[in-house]
């Protein structure tokens, strides 16, 4: 596959390029319009942003987003390790079948079932909802996206690395935390960030499992959208857009660095 | 020119050591009636192998054959369906890999690619639990041995593959094992660097008086290395011996054939006056000089080495006995020898080498000239399956 | 040994709740309402199954409304894939036939959006396709009529497409990027034009990411609830929206786990499927 591209082939990509993006880049570029009406361009303002920190309503939303954020990439992270090592290393143990079933069903499953069924969960065991139902029902859908991502990284690994470690003295559980793990470090790094966004992203799962005093920025964006286009929103989105930007430049960068010299 | 090192004189303590002749040495390593299946698959079938202190055994086979299972059994990776395997008299089954006093070298080399060439060597050291100054001590003694003083503080990534190589050698035999297991160890050099590297490694394992076992596809790469060679084919040893005994004397058609080229000749004994037996073949008379040859009447098979066969377009006197006449159907010339394959009859090839001793020869034989071959009565080994 | 805590967690909170949505479909009205919770009570399955009953399927299948959600839904899906299909081989296409440094960039280019919020990205529709929207003031500018997208199915497709690309473009990335370009050579030397080669070479060997792209696509989209919630009008019927209806605006709790059984049974087969690829992907 490496002829170059035809003349077609840059005309699908342009294009395909400018759908993905110019929705985005119109809702920063209109977030800085001074009117409230979507269609007038009416000069360059930055109120709406003011607006925004002014409004402690969402400023606790956000505050209690990335708390949920936090805590439950943590959790799905050290979770989701396990489960990939299990995958890429467990060999045929029983149920592994139905193991598997688990970890890759959650990443197609209609949020809505997902929600519905852990809300389920939650009245059954009596459990109040509030922040950590969110987080629990976070943690689950999102270990399996940090699964997948170290399990192929696992997946390339040389397992004679960690044979050769148990070979030099060192017991099983160990040469995981000696060999593996400092070298898979990128990938359940990105994991973590992966399962951060989309906590920090979802609206459908929260709804269902939140409960008063833990409503999350999504749902109250959702709330506003569900009132019309506002300036407002078009603040916060863009604001959230480039704290993903800025996040998965950070990411790139400190990763090229890390593994620059291996490419010397 | 190959630079000579100094080195003790392991000539002497190489042609003199054979303890397996010896009843009363007891081995290092027992393989004992040792099986291991994947699946529906045998990969190992019943071995029993002993090896001997500072001996080098080579398992020599095609790839599939079970060497690398039977060698990873010994390691502890792969645990054996069957039978035992002993070390210092030891079983070592309930041993895991962590804690057996073995050490390999892999094939990929295994290199940790977080650390640097010194941090590979100190990870068994640690694992050991020494204290800081005799792990360095021991780094620094490991990175002369394997020339690589000046490269303690590189990354993996940085050396190329002869020093990974050394690396990984020297990682393996800093813990002192009693036994090292190479799997195939010089198989990721080029062929330069590999005829190099098999003698620094014959050299380093007299030095070190370490048993090593190692694995190899390869049979130069046995021959030069191992003290004895056990040749493997489908999960079972089919010969153990001396590299000049496998090939001067193997014991089936199989090791014949797997070991170097060979002609193989389907014949009846006439009669056997120990050691000369007179054999009766499609292809002519045959007089052999073998000691192991069954009585009269017994199927045989006579197998002689292209390069224990001259070729001649003269025809030798007449009496000679082994003499085969026929066509030359095709030559390669390899540069310091030429192989000939002779047709002897309606699709009856044979292949003769011959050195080429001088750079011009006045008459060089060609395509379809008429051509004799001979051999000497004691050049084939006269083989009974 | 690694896969305890996973294996019980996803268990806990994944597999068996599924078993629970299945018990409150067969629930009453009445007995589920909130503030209602009906706790798990081991001792008590004899008079818990007396309670079961299939009124709630009942009012499901009655209702067309229902049935008719859950058919738009396949339709929905299965258009919007077939739409993903279309644009998104044509980019993966021409991805795959970058320079690899350009082909790092628009890998992360085509994944970028993927990392910004969902929600954001319908919203952003929103503001373009209302009625007083960035699209209608552009037409307005240009002179053109204005044009009435936003609450209509096309709406919806737009937004899917929009949504899902980068799920259905990196999977047909994967497949063809890995594609050995002397197969092509080969085709040519035997005499095949570019366009027969791709017909008869690359398309067939690529149909494993399409299938991918395809299972990637279609399982989420049959239940999804924010594009048709937010870009869709009162006609453009979902399951995925009826359950949420259902559960926050009816508060009938019976009806939405219904529902949610009904595309769960619905979506068996497409998972089967997908799950076997992923097995395969790991071998």
């Amino acid at each position: 596959m490496r002829r170059g591209p035809s003349v077609f082939n840059r005309i699908s990509i342009g294009a395909g390029l400018v759908f993905l993006y110019a929705p985005i880049l119109l809702l920063m570029i209109y977030s800085f319009n001074d009117s409230r009406a979507v269609n007038v361009w009416a000069g360059f303002s930055t109120r709406w942003y003011t607006a925004l920190f002014r409004d402690s309503q969402l400023m606790g939303a956000l505050w209690i987003t990335l708390r949920i954020g936090v805590v439950s990439a943590s959790i799905a992270t050290v979770l989701g390790v396990m489960a990939a090592v299990a995958l890429a290393r467990g060999g045929l143990f029983r149920g592994r079948t139905l193991f598997s079933g688990m970890v890759y069903a959650p990443l197609v499953m209609p949020e809505v079932i997902t929600g519905l069924s852990l809300l389920l969960l939650f009245v059954a065991v009596g459990l109040d909802r509030g922040f950590w139902t969110v987080v629990m029902a976070h943690a689950t859908f999102t270990l399996c996206y940090v699964a997948v991502v170290v399990q192929a990284r696992l997946s390339t690994f040389d397992t004679a690395l960690e044979e050769a470690a148990q070979d030099l003295g060192c017991p099983p559980w160990r040469a995981f935390f000696a060999v593996t793990l400092p070298n898979i470090i990128p990938a359940v790094a990105a994991g973590w960030v992966l399962a951060l966004i989309l906590s920090l992203d979802d609206l459908v799962i929260a709804s269902f499992t939140s409960g008063p005093g833990s409503t999350t920025l999504p749902m109250r964006i959702y709330s506003a959208v569900r009132l019309g286009v506002s300036p407002e929103i078009n603040a916060v989105s863009t604001l959230l857009i480039g704290a993903v930007a800025v996040g998965i430049a950070v990411y790139g960068s400190v990763s090229r660095r890390r593994t620059a010299p291996a490419r010397a | 020119m190959t630079t000579k090192a100094a080195r003790p004189n392991i000539g002497a303590i190489r042609s003199s050591f054979a303890p397996w002749n010896d009843p009363g040495t007891k081995p290092l390593v027992r393989f004992d009636g040792v099986t291991k299946r994947f699946g529906d698959q045998i990969a190992v079938d019943n071995v029993s192998l002993d090896i001997y202190e500072r001996e080098f055994f080579a398992l020599l086979g095609p790839s599939g054959c079970g060497k690398t299972t039977l060698m990873r059994m010994l390691a502890g990776f792969e645990t054996p369906d069957a039978g035992r395997i002993m070390l210092g008299g030891v079983d070592l089954a309930d041993t895991p890999p962590h804690k057996r006093p073995v050490n390999m070298m892999f094939q990929s080399y295994a290199l940790f690619p977080h650390l640097s060439v010194a941090g590979n060597i100190a990870f068994g050291l640690k694992m050991e639990g020494l204290k800081k100054v005799a792990i360095t001590d021991r780094v620094n003694e490991m990175l002369k041995l394997v020339k690589l003083e000046a490269y303690a503080a590189r990354m993996p990534h940085q050396l190329s593959g002869g020093q990974r190589q050394r690396v990984a050698l020297a990682r393996a035999i800093a813990r002192k094992p009693r036994v090292l297991l190479l799997d195939e160890p010089l198989a990721a050099l080029d062929k330069k660097l590999r005829e190099e590297t098999q003698f620094e490694l014959t050299d380093l394992q007299m030095e070190l008086g370490i048993t090593f076992l190692t694995v190899t596809h390869d049979q130069d790469e046995a021959m030069v290395l191992a003290d004895r060679i056990g040749v493997m084919d489908q999960g079972r040893i089919v010969q153990i011996g001396p590299p000049t005994e496998v090939y001067e004397a193997p014991n089936s058609r199989g090791v014949a054939e797997f070991l170097g080229d060979i002609n193989i000749f389907e014949g009846i004994v006439e009669t056997f006056n120990s050691p000369v037996a007179s054999l009766k073949s499609a292809d002519g008379h045959f007089k052999v000089v073998d000691e192991d040859c069954p009585a009269g009447g017994a199927t045989v098979w006579l197998a002689v080495r292209p390069e224990k066969m001259r070729i001649s377009p003269k025809a030798p006197p007449k009496g000679t006995a082994n003499v085969l006449a026929g066509e030359i159907w095709d030559i390669g010339y390899l540069g310091d020898w030429t192989t000939y394959i002779v047709e002897i009859g309606p699709n009856r090839l044979i292949r003769v080498a011959q050195a080429n001793a001088s750079r011009i020869v006045e008459h060089p034989l060609s395509w379809d000239d008429k051509v004799w071959v001979s051999f000497d009565a004691d050049a084939g080994v006269v083989l009974t399956r | 040994m690694a896969a305890i805590a996973p294996y019980l967690w996803l268990g806990m909170l994944f597999a068996f709740p599924f078993l629970l949505v299945f018990k409150l479909s067969l629930s009453d009205v009445a007995l589920s309402m909130p503030p209602y919770a009906p706790k798990f009570d081991p001792g008590n399955i004899g008079r818990f199954v007396r309670a079961l009953d299939l009124d709630t399927y009942g009012r499901l299948v009655s209702d067309p409304i229902y049935i008719k959600a859950w058919l738009s839904s396949l339709k929905i899906a299965a258009i919007s894939t077939a739409l993903l299909v279309l644009i998104g081989y044509p980019i993966a296409y021409g991805m795959a036939r970058c320079s690899s440094g350009s082909r790092q960039l628009l890998v992360l280019a085509v994944t970028l959006p993927f990392f910004t919020s969902f929600l954001i990205r319908v919203y952003a529709w929103v503001a373009i396709l209302k009625p007083a929207g960035i699209l209608n003031a552009g037409l307005h500018a240009l002179g053109l009529p204005p044009v009435a997208v936003m609450n209509t199915d096309a709406a919806v497709y737009i937004g899917m497409v929009y949504a899902y690309l980068p799920f259905m473009a990196l999977p047909l990335y994967a497949v063809l990027e890995k594609q050995d370009e002397s197969l092509i050579e080969a085709a040519a030397d035997l005499g095949a034009t570019p366009f027969r080669a791709f017909w008869t070479v690359t398309f067939p060997m690529s149909l494993p990411g399409v299938a991918a792209g395809a299972l990637l696509c279609f399982i989420p989209i049959v239940g999804e609830f924010v594009i048709p919630d937010l870009l869709g009008g009162s006609s453009t019927l979902m399951i995925g929206k009826t359950i949420w209806t259902e559960f926050f605006n009816n508060r009938d709790w019976p009806a939405a786990a219904a529902a949610a059984t009904a595309l769960l049974i619905t979506l068996v087969v497409p998972l089967m499927l997908y799950q076997r690829q992923q097995a395969r992907v790991l071998r």
